[in-house]
């Protein structure tokens, strides 16, 4: 038992890798802000065209479909390795200067987009359609129903699902990791191979988790408020 | 009177709707001077809400012709936004928005629809919820508010684009009995002041006072119609005077 613990979470060694694997969260952090944003922005646009209506989106609404069908079901492992290694690899000019920092957060978001989209779309449809009707029959265009009137009741409802694909995301910026950018999981192999002690891997573990508690407390605070205004105590 | 010279600001004519192979209206002829209140009664899924969400374009007709204002409504290149604007309508369970306050639900499409000002548009919602005794609700969420509340903010809603058309879609029948009153009040408020109305409503007394004309709806098709008095008081159809009695057992007149 002791020997375990040594092995894995030191006090010495988890000092001693403190600053390694610090300084590779900061890249896990940095890849996780910018894939989030690009998220947010692209599986709601691939959401909204996928319920566009009639007969002239059809091409539109298939395109949306492939593509989350697609990268739902591919692991991220592949579209990583195809990114980080491939693309370079093809002799297009401008990919070879690209840093695999930034080939892995296009990794992250073609694959967690295909995941969002979905989360969006059940947002979308858990509106009724009386909504989009009666903002419709006040004479509000198709985008102005939905910019007003759907979507912001679609994303109040979606943002618990949403923060757990984000948790989910979080977590695979260590893949990225795992194929030549030394973010904090990585910086623990390095460390691994140092000290022939793999506490590194704990402090990683560590910051990780430390990440998502806040940010699901934030959540749970923001829904809450959100309740406190809109319902009535007891009616 | 009517500002297409003949009579009619609202003409229905021959206007047949299918879902599927089920026809929900057929051959419905209709014609509603202005400033005229029109009722439509009959049994539940006899057509009545059906003919409301065809005359605000909800619905799409299949056959027949729908004028407005001298607008077709079914013709081709119709600007379904701008004739909408002109037609307000109210329903049976609101349909405030309810991520909104009573002051955004009422001043929402006059800003993004009508392009007024935000102050503009406040000032015009502050008097009409003033007008129904609601304007300390307008910072209120629609949830904060009783039925009868929100029912009146959904016609304020309506009235804020200013529509020269009103249709009530069954307005009182998600209501609590004690609530119904202040929302037929501000209906009969609405057609003292000259708005016309097209109403489909399970309340008797109301329809026969308020309206000039009532429309029997049976089975898509409108059976019978004409002045309140001689619908209540001496139908010609035995289909008509078969709903009536039906009503009057139920003492819902």
């Amino acid at each position: 038992m002791h020997r375990v613990l040594h092995a894995f979470v030191d006090p010495f060694y988890f000092r001693q890798s403190l600053p390694d694997i610090w300084s590779g969260f900061v890249l896990n952090v940095h890849m996780m802000v910018i894939a989030e944003a690009l998220v947010l922005v692209l599986a709601l646009l691939i959401a909204v065209v996928r319920g566009l209506p009639g007969r002239g989106a059809r091409p539109l609404r298939g395109l949306a479909i492939v593509y989350t069908d697609f990268f739902r079901g591919t692991p991220l492992t592949i579209v990583a390795f195809v990114c980080i290694l491939g693309l370079p690899g093809t002799g297009i000019g401008f990919l070879k200067n690209v840093s695999s920092t930034a080939l892995g957060i296009v990794a992250l978001t073609i694959v967690y987009t295909a995941y969002v989209t979905e989360v969006y779309r059940a947002g979308i449809e858990s509106v009724h359609g009386s909504q989009r009707m009666a903002a419709r029959s006040l004479g509000l265009s198709y985008g102005q129903a939905l910019r007003y009137v759907v979507l912001p009741q679609a994303i109040r409802r979606v943002i618990p699902p949403l923060l757990n694909d984000f948790i989910g995301l979080q977590k695979d910026t260590a893949i990225i990791g795992a194929i030549g950018v030394t973010e904090a999981a990585a910086q623990g192999t390095n460390f691994a191979n140092d000290y022939f002690n793999y506490t590194g891997y704990f402090v990683a573990a560590v910051f990780f988790v430390y990440l998502t508690i806040p940010l699901a407390r934030f959540t749970d605070h923001i829904i809450r408020q959100r309740e406190l205004r809109e319902r009535a105590a007891g009616t | 009177m009517s500002s297409n010279g003949n009579g009619r600001f609202v003409a229905v004519e021959r206007v047949t709707k299918r879902f599927g192979e089920l026809e929900v209206l057929r051959e419905v002829t209709l014609e509603v001077p202005e400033h005229d209140v029109v009722c439509l009664i009959g049994a539940s899924g006899s057509g009545k809400s059906t003919l409301l969400r065809c005359i605000n374009l909800l619905e799409k007709v299949d056959e027949g012709e729908i004028v407005v204002d001298g607008q077709s409504l079914t013709g081709a290149k119709v600007d379904v936004n701008a004739l909408r604007r002109k037609i307000g309508i109210v329903f049976q369970a609101y349909n405030l928005f309810p991520h909104m306050t009573v002051l955004q639900n009422v001043t929402l499409a006059p800003r993004k629809a009508r392009g007024l000002s935000r102050e503009e548009a406040e000032a015009r919602a502050r008097l009409l919820l003033r007008r129904i005794g609601l304007e300390e609700k307008a910072n209120e969420y629609p949830d904060r508010l009783s039925g009868g509340q929100q029912q009146r903010v959904a016609i304020v809603r309506a009235l804020a684009m200013e529509p020269k058309l009103m249709l009530l879609d069954e307005i009182t029948s998600a209501l609590d009995p004690q609530l119904v009153a202040e929302v037929l009040n501000l209906v009969r408020e609405l057609a003292s002041s000259g708005m016309t109305m097209i109403i489909a409503t399970h309340e008797m007394q109301f329809a026969r006072e308020v309206s000039d004309t009532i429309c029997f709806l049976d089975g898509g098709v409108i059976r019978e119609q004409g002045p309140p008095d001689q619908i209540f008081s001496e139908p010609k159809e035995p289909r008509t005077r078969e709903f009536l009695a039906r009503v009057l057992a139920a003492g819902r007149m």
